[in-house]
């Protein structure tokens, strides 16, 4: 692997734990997923570096509808990490605007409180609209973090929208908030979001109905389709403000890492790594097709549309292309 | 054939934040939204901040720029601390601006303290957005 002179010194700056290093890194692995034919070298590189020094984080995706609560939940799990001297980082991940693609992010707010803590890493993310491109620069950025040292990473995706679907499968352990306010269980069930959470959190428990609630989603879940896996999901409340039922949540997240460890088999930690991994690459192909399929022009289009030639023949000629420019 | 521009513009990340005690925050949110229609990122760390706090978030974020938005009249104060941390950090690239309710005889002192653009109610936001366009310099 090659490296530049000026990479040379942010890796170094970096592995001395400088956190400005990180976080020009973490700017470096975002802006790498606009380049198309992995020639990104800085990007693709130093992604390259920071996976080689072997480190790894505890990866917990927190995600669910908007203003449920996750980067309160954030800010309540970080205390108790912080009480026991580990060290965390934050990825927030906030909507783009669609229509200027600038982006307000506001998850930072919650966590303030952690601001003069230097075992604290907090790094807001905008979507920027990419398909594909997302998860795979998300994937990038927790490498970063990983390779940097951190015992916990904690990523904050909004939504029940599939980049949100596809941003916990980078995750070890995935946690989906709920409230027992408005209509978050019906959409939850319908989307089938439920099959993505490896523990369900009903978060604003201090609202009307939260048991009710509760007793509605262990019920789903015992209807839900959870593969071979022998985890059952558990449901718990909390009140992230006040930190009520936190503990409880922090020790689920340590019995799932502990299965996750024990079964080296399809749904063992491993097995998530390499299902990460494949999972990037699998992205940056869809990304590929899409901007493949962007830059084609309708011409093309329109011949498929009218039978004169083959959707599959168009899409092979796309990638003929897309090998030649990247072999150019 | 080129599935992306090589040369696509960087998307800027802007600090918006709110020194000090005054609960107004009214103009910072004007700013964020103005900034965000201009296709930046915007982290918005809203009220009562203190210089660390925003210095820190600007580091972490790799943020290109920091506005802060000051009413009290102590806009020396705050500017030249968020400036001093700064300097300590080694951070001088971040582009430091700022508004509010700033008298024009203020002006040369603030810059003179390296604050780089300043901008009174009456300013329009597309200055705001041109400024930081033309200021912010390209990163590595
Ligand atoms: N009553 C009550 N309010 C809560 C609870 N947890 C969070 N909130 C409030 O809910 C609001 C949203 O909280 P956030 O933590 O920002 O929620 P979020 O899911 O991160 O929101 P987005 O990132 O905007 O999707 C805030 O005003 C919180 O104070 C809770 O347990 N009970
Ligand atoms: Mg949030």
């Amino acid at each position: 692997m090659q490296t530049s002179p000026l990479q040379d010194s942010l890796l170094t700056a970096f592995q001395g734990g400088q956190e400005r290093a990180l976080a020009r890194v973490l700017t470096l692995l975002e802006g790498g997923r606009q380049d198309s034919r992995g020639q990104d070298s800085m990007g693709q590189e130093l992604l390259q570096a920071v996976r080689q020094l072997g480190k790894r984080s505890r990866v917990v995706g927190i995600t669910g509808p908007p203003g449920a609560g996750k980067s309160t939940l954030s800010d309540a799990l970080i205390s108790v990490y912080r009480a026991r001297g580990e060290t965390v980082a934050v990825l927030a991940v906030d909507p783009s605007s669609p229509f200027s693609g600038g982006a307000i992010l506001g998850d930072r707010i919650r966590m303030l409180r952690h601001t003069h803590d230097s075992g604290v890493f907090v790094r807001s993310v905008a979507t920027r609209g990419a398909l594909g491109g997302l998860a795979q620069s998300v994937s990038a950025m927790l490498s970063a973090l990983e390779g940097f040292g951190f015992d916990h990473i904690l990523l904050e995706t909004v939504g029940v929208g599939q980049s949100e679907v596809d941003i916990a499968q980078v995750a070890d352990s995935v946690v989906l908030v709920l409230t027992p306010a408005g209509g978050d269980g019906i959409q939850a069930f319908k989307a089938g979001i439920l099959e993505i959470a490896d523990l369900l959190v009903v978060n604003k428990a201090d609202l009307p109905e939260a048991d009710r609630f509760s007793r509605a989603l262990s019920g789903a879940l015992e209807l839900g389709d959870h593969g071979f896996d022998s985890w059952m999901p558990p449901v718990l409340q909390t009140i992230a403000p006040s930190g009520t039922g936190i503990s409880e949540l922090v020790l689920a997240l340590e019995r799932h890492q502990t299965y996750l460890r024990e079964n080296n088999t399809a749904t063992g930690l491993e097995a998530r790594r390499l299902k990460r991994a494949r999972f990037e690459v699998r992205s940056s192909l869809l990304q590929w097709a899409e901007q493949l399929t962007g830059a084609a022009g309708n011409a093309v289009f329109s011949r498929v549309a009218q039978g004169q030639i083959s959707p599959l023949e168009v899409a092979r000629t796309l990638l003929e292309e897309l090998n030649r420019s990247s072999l150019s | 054939m080129e599935p992306t521009p090589p040369n696509k513009p960087r998307t800027l990340r802007i600090i918006i934040a709110k020194p000090g005690m005054d609960g107004h925050d009214r103009g910072a949110k004007i700013i964020a939204r103005a900034l965000r229609d201009a296709g930046m990122e915007v982290i918005y760390l809203g009220l009562r901040q203190t210089a660390q706090s925003i210095v820190h978030a600007a580091i972490q974020e790799d943020a290109d720029a920091i506005g802060l938005s000051i009413l009290s009249g102590s806009h020396m104060h705050h500017f030249r601390e968020v400036h001093q941390l700064l300097e300590a950090q080694n951070a001088l690239d971040i582009v430091l601006f700022g508004g509010g309710i700033i008298p024009e005889e203020d002006l040369p002192a603030l810059l003179e303290l390296g604050v780089r653009g300043v901008f009174t109610p009456g300013a329009h936001t597309a200055e705001v957005v041109a400024f930081l366009q033309e200021n912010v310099r390209e990163k590595i």
